[in-house]
């Protein structure tokens, strides 16, 4: 793919390159950029929580933040760049050619590559979505460089480097990992794991404009379709402001409507802990939790869920857990806000009921007077 | 058709323990496991060979141990597992793997051809990074197929293949050319029990086990620590909350009224959520 970044010169690395000053030649790398995902017209709010977290390194290091808008020439892009000068970018690039349009990993690649080789950021934050994994990682190898996955905390350490901190071990541990050597310093973040930036409609900053160097009969992958997920199958959890979840506490597969029941009653989305989905009650888009999504709802109630680690980094960002088991020693109860001792399976029901009554239309009126 | 899989053995993540002084993970006692992601993968691996005919070669990186990993793979069936396994490789961050999967993935190509298709899972359970699959790809010049729903054809003499690839938002259907390499969607298949002849044969077979050398490796700064641009600073445990949650008195209640009381604890401590659930929830 490019053959530029192969005449990098290696520095001595092992233990010692710990302390070791950044090599000369990545001394100009500066700034700040985020990409902007853009998939079919609509841009993933995971970019505008990166754009909130990429303002506050940019601050800290005194640099610009930057958006980088990869997509096809004309009206599609706009609003993507409307957008990042709205939750924060200085200035947004844009790479455009019509063989953007749908997401391909070889011509994604060349154009942030190239990209990276001619402006030279020092930091580069991608959504940690299908999309934005697939990219990070041919970029990071074309480039050679470091990438931190699915990053829970971001910051500017003293000597300027990225300090990225990341679960590891499905989330028993935290580690905060430096790239010391290369630039730039790449990191993935999860959607919702950051909070959501205030929008502020400001005027636009500069746009600096790109052509895609390959052509589409050199790209060999070709997109033959794209069908939408239904509405139904389209879980989204993860922004979601209410979710109801079950665990194994619920005992079957059809326990899963006392969940699903509750959800409905109070206009929230389900979801399930991990091991529900290994024993296939229920789909893997619904998983909570390390290996699944990270919500950060207003209200989560999480039903006959123990509470590992790994479920727990994905709720903590929630405003209020609420958890319901009969295990008064579950780990669940560290870190939920309240908890009741009981069996979700008699008690869901009732909660259904009882927020049903309290959310009626009698009550709903007398809420609007 | 040659098919290459790369698999990782893992602690299973459920038993994990961290040592409460030290911030280390207590591995004794903790068993090892094929990471569950890999398995989508070897499925549809085994399910190739059956149909195109042809040979499944099973890779990992780890220390010997990781043998136990592969053995069980060939009790799956697999046709060949290959080891490699050397100290260099020790501390290798996921630039430094790939590098170093993408040399013995030459070399297996060298000695057994080349690969049609290689394989990993979507991610591993304990790095979650899901970076090395496009890692080996990019380094290997392999097309990138990540997130594979399903392999919908597959034409050896044209060398195209056709899949259904998870995208945010829906299915991308994409058509691509041999060689590739695929990252295997959970949920898309099940793996089968091993037939007896495959577990006797996973017995006797011999499981190769490749150093840096014979992995073809020459330069071993690219491996390990050394090869590895990012550096783990500081390892800890996340902080755990001061308070623990509120608990709501069940005794002597009937549910109605526990349930009742709950929902007042909750819009006390959430006012403005009675309202939205009222007006945008429900109905």
């Amino acid at each position: 793919m490019s053959t530029v970044n192969r005449e990098t010169p290696r520095p001595a690395a092992g233990r010692a390159g710990i302390k070791k000053e950044l090599p000369a030649h990545f001394k100009d790398y500066r700034h700040v950029w985020v990409f902007i995902e853009l998939e079919r017209g609509q841009v993933h709010p995971v970019s505008f929580e990166l754009l909130g977290e990429g303002r506050k390194l940019a601050d800290k290091l005194g640099v610009e933040l930057a958006g980088v808008v990869i997509g096809p020439p004309g009206e599609a892009t706009r609003p993507a760049v409307a957008d990042a000068f709205a939750y924060g970018a200085d200035l947004v690039y844009i790479v455009e050619a019509p063989l953007l349009a749908d997401y391909r990993n070889e011509p994604f690649t060349k154009a942030m590559t190239d990209l990276v080789v001619t402006h030279k950021p020092e930091i580069l934050l991608l959504g940690a979505t299908t999309l934005g994994r697939d990219l990070a990682g041919s970029v990071a190898t074309t480039l050679l460089t470091g990438l931190t996955a699915d990053c829970t905390e971001l910051d500017v350490d003293t000597d300027g480097s990225l300090a990225a901190t990341r679960p590891t071990f499905g989330g028993s541990l935290l580690c905060t990992i430096y790239t010391l050597n290369y630039r730039p310093q790449m990191a993935t973040v999860r959607p919702r794991v950051m909070p959501m930036p205030q929008r502020t409609d400001r005027p636009a900053g500069r746009v600096i404009r790109h052509k895609l160097s390959v052509p589409e009969d050199e790209i060999v992958t070709k997109v033959l379709g794209f069908l939408p997920d239904s509405q139904s199958a389209n879980a989204n959890l993860a922004y979601a402001d209410v979710v109801v979840a079950g665990g194994l506490g619920l005992g079957s597969a059809e326990n899963l409507q006392l969940v699903k029941n509750l959800a409905r009653a109070i206009g929230a989305e389900h979801g399930c802990s991990r091991p529900l989905v290994q024993k296939g009650w229920m789909s893997a888009d619904r998983q909570i939790g390390q290996t699944g999504k990270t919500i950060r709802p207003k209200l989560y109630i999480a039903a006959g869920i123990s509470g590992a680690i790994q479920h727990r980094v994905g709720v903590e960002g929630a405003d209020l857990i609420v958890a319901i088991n009969t295990d008064p020693s579950a780990p669940i109860f560290d870190f939920a806000h309240l908890g009741i001792v009981t069996d979700a399976i008699r008690f869901l029901p009732a909660l259904t009921e009882a927020f049903t009554r309290r959310l009626s239309p009698h009550n709903r009126d007398k809420l609007a007077s | 058709m040659h098919i290459v899989i790369c698999i990782k053995q893992v602690p299973d993540s459920a038993q994990i323990r961290v040592h409460p002084v030290t911030n280390t993970i207590m591995r004794q006692g903790v068993p090892t496991i094929i990471n569950p992601y890999d398995l989508f993968a070897l499925e549809e691996a085994l399910r190739l060979r059956d149909a195109y005919d042809g040979e499944v070669t099973v890779l990992t990186m780890g220390p010997p141990m990781a043998e136990d990993a592969l053995r069980k793979a060939l009790g799956y069936g697999a046709d060949r597992a290959v080891l490699l396994t050397d100290r260099y490789f020790a501390g290798s961050d996921t630039l430094a793997t790939s590098y170093a999967l993408s040399q013995a993935i030459a070399k297996v190509g060298e000695t057994f051809g080349t690969p049609d298709i290689v394989f990993t899972g979507k991610q591993t359970i304990d790095g979650d990074t899901a970076q090395v699959g496009p890692g080996i790809a990019k380094r290997l010049d392999l097309l990138q197929l990540t997130y594979v729903a399903k392999i919908a054809s597959l034409d050896l003499d044209q060398r195209e293949i056709k899949v259904e690839r998870r995208s945010e938002g829906g299915t991308q259907m994409l058509k691509s050319r041999l060689p590739c390499l695929i990252t295997m969607l959970e949920g898309t298949n099940e793996i089968r029990r091993g037939s007896l002849v495959d577990a006797l044969c996973a017995a006797r077979s011999q499981v190769l086990k490749w150093s840096a050398a014979d992995a073809g490796i020459d330069d071993l700064t690219r491996c390990g620590l050394r090869g590895s641009p990012t550096v783990v600073k500081r390892v800890f445990a996340p902080a755990t909350r001061a308070e623990k949650a509120a608990q709501i008195d069940t005794t002597e209640k009937a549910l109605r009224d526990i349930a009742d009381e709950l929902i007042a604890a909750i819009f006390t401590r959430q006012p403005a959520l009675e309202h939205e659930l009222a007006f945008n929830g429900g109905a």
